[in-house]
């Protein structure tokens, strides 16, 4: 019995750390061998699977396209630049700020903790509004949400900056602290999809009626994902601004929606392992693109393809993978432990 | 009086100007169900055509150094002709599709149109001379109102009209409002569905380089993202007008126009710089208040 007991753990356990092993082991790797360039770009890889497993909270478990969730992001980055930055300039470049934020630092922590919470109540404020609707009509207005945040952080000059960049944000994101971003937003996606509410959430995503009819509220179950995916993306806003040491408000537009929602189509929207393998896939291929943008020697030649063939390859990627396989790489399904044959394997997300 | 006169002019001007480029956006969506983002690098390519691909800040005429009609005609076909193109490549495998996974390939193809202009152009704004003698001011009723803004209102209101009678008078454009009626229905019956879909990529090819060369006129600089705030107004324009609704499109982009302009004149200073937040906010308000936009067409098949 003991055994049984201990594979039905295992069994529960298996979609995250099928998930998380390998890219610990590419975490350790990377530190090891690797060189500061790869380290850099396993770090952003995984900064970006925080946002991705995010954005799926919302996407995968509610089946409305959000386009407004990097504005989440923007907001827990600013947060977190307000209360970590430059404390001998902000007096000075950023006037409008209240005082507890412009005269004083906080702790690293305190600050992570506190940007993403601001970003989940900026995420109810916005749910509370816009879950009321669904199918388009939700996924148009996140997008208006989106370019509210941008014409809003982009013109409040008094404490934004503008559309300058604010530099001298600390910078403590190693690829240690951000696997562990990674693995807590994995984590987090896994224990929501198993909860109740997730399954709520999903039974509304197949069938709005059906759901309805079984006692379930699409607002309250739909409002909650979102709230969720946004504190899990604004973590990853959190961690891309101690990563990068700057930031400024075109950094969270038009661009990242799009990559990171490249990367969730690629990988499947309903998956939680489609979201990771499509971060790994995308950064892969962006990575290899780098390089024959740097120039490849053959032989007396030097190759190099043009700046921009990598975005283009990017979108056609995107087009194919809508067309010939809707669901992504993964399908629907998340990776399960392997059962004796005729049981269970391959069927759909839990 | 005066100003007030003036404020409506530019309102009027801009208005007409997203009217267009909502008209095309509307028009797709009616017989697709897609909500073209790409619209905008339409007009950015457009634009881009006129001009020889090179570095130079001041780059050389191509299309643009032509003679007046023909450089009209020549942006129009360039347009026309990528429309089509990217109706076949990227939206024809992807027609049965729900709305939503159609915004997103829409969103992919301008990302790689995007692209491919900063490819070929590079990425830097260029400034280019066409057609200034346009911007001159002229004195109408006693206000000093820019050539251009009266060209905008008058292509659009001829544009406008053109359309209404395509639309009502000839057989395609009876096709393409019965597609938009019911595109299974219309099948059924005997609509070529390529044909009225390929039609109405063309329409929005026409009205994207008329928007082209009408933005060329009035800002003189080629920017990659120059299409992409007059698409996005455009786009909520056609979602408060109703989506598929043209009449709902052309409402929609006036009152856009309008509201943006008189929210400039008229906010509070503080407030001024945030003005595009609350056309955007009243996108929002409008989708709660009536999800199906000001005018609902019968086809709605979506709650939009």
């Amino acid at each position: 019995m003991h055994a049984g007991k201990g594979i039905a753990i295992l069994e529960r356990v298996w979609p995250v750390l099928v998930l998380v092993v390998p890219l610990m082991a590419v975490v350790v790797l990377a530190d090891l061998y690797g060189s500061v360039m790869f380290q850099r770009t396993v770090t952003d890889a995984l900064i970006k699977i925080v946002l991705v497993v995010g954005l799926y909270i919302f996407i995968g478990n509610s089946g409305i396209v959000s386009f407004g969730h990097i504005g989440f992001a923007g907001i827990a980055a600013y947060f977190a630049t307000w209360m970590t930055c430059c404390a001998m300039m902000k007096p000075i470049t950023m006037t409008g700020l209240p005082d507890f934020l412009r005269l004083e630092t906080y702790s690293l922590w305190s600050t992570a903790l506190v940007s993403v919470a601001i970003a989940g109540v900026a995420a109810l404020v916005i749910g509370l509004v816009l879950m009321r609707l669904s199918g388009l009509a939700a996924s148009i207005s996140t997008l208006a949400a989106l370019f509210i945040f941008h014409a809003v952080y982009a013109n409040w000059d008094s404490v934004t900056m503008g559309r300058a960049s604010i530099v001298g944000v600390p910078t403590y994101v190693t690829v240690w602290v951000a696997l562990g971003g990674a693995v807590l937003a994995i984590a987090v996606a896994w224990l929501y999809q198993i909860s109740s509410y997730g399954l709520a959430t999903r039974a509304a995503r197949d069938d709005e009626v059906a759901a309805q009819a079984s006692g379930i509220s699409l607002y309250w179950n739909r409002l909650i994902a979102f709230v969720l995916s946004g504190m899990v993306v604004g973590l990853g806003g959190v961690l891309m601004v101690h990563f990068q040491g700057t930031i400024s408000v075109n950094a969270f537009y038009l661009n990242l929606t799009f990559i990171t929602l490249a990367m969730l189509v690629v990988g499947g929207m309903r998956s939680l392992a489609g979201a990771v393998v499509g971060v790994v896939v995308l950064t892969s291929v962006a990575d290899v693109f780098r390089r024959l943008e740097a120039g490849v020697d053959l032989g007396a030649m030097r190759l190099s393809t043009p700046v921009g063939t990598q975005e283009m390859f990017l979108a056609a990627l995107m087009l194919l993978i809508l067309v010939f396989r809707k669901d992504g790489l993964m399908g629907r399904r998340e990776l399960r432990l392997p059962r004796f044959p005729g049981t269970g394997q391959g069927r759909e997300a839990p | 009086m005066r100003n007030f006169l003036q404020v409506m002019v530019d309102a009027i001007a801009l208005g007409s100007l997203l009217a267009l480029v909502a008209l095309a956006i509307g028009l797709v969506f009616g017989v697709m169900r897609l909500i073209n983002f790409a619209q905008g690098d339409y007009i950015t390519i457009g634009a881009y055509a006129l001009v020889v691909p090179a570095a130079s800040l001041t780059p050389t005429l191509l299309i643009g150094a032509l003679p007046i009609p023909l450089m009209v005609a020549g942006v129009l076909l360039v347009v026309v002709m990528l429309a089509l193109a990217t109706e076949r490549v990227a939206f024809r495998p992807l027609r049965d599709s729900d709305p939503a996974t159609l915004l997103i390939s829409s969103f992919a193809v301008s990302y790689f149109l995007q692209h491919m202009i900063m490819l070929v152009h590079t990425g830097r704004p260029k400034s280019i001379g066409i057609g200034q003698a346009l911007t001159t001011p002229i004195e109408v009723l006693g206000l000093r109102v820019p050539g251009i803004q009266v060209v905008t209102m008058g292509v659009t209101a001829v544009l406008l009209i053109a359309l209404v009678l395509f639309l009502k008078r000839t057989p395609m454009g009876i096709q393409m409002r019965a597609a938009a009626e019911n595109f299974q229905m219309a099948r059924l019956l005997g609509v070529p569905a390529n044909r009225v879909i390929a039609m109405a990529f063309v329409i929005s090819g026409l009205l994207g380089g008329t928007v082209s060369l009408l933005l060329i006129v009035q800002t003189g600089t080629l920017d990659i993202r120059m299409g992409l705030m007059p698409v996005i107004f455009a786009f909520f324009a056609t979602v408060i007008g109703g989506m598929g609704s043209l009449v709902g499109a052309a409402l929609g982009g006036f009152l856009v126009g309008v509201s943006s302009v008189l929210l400039q004149s008229y906010l509070p200073e503080g407030l001024r710089p945030f003005r595009d937040a609350f056309v955007f906010g009243l996108v929002i308000v409008i989708l709660l208040v009536r999800p199906k936009g000001l005018i609902v067409i019968g086809a709605a098949r979506e709650r939009v």
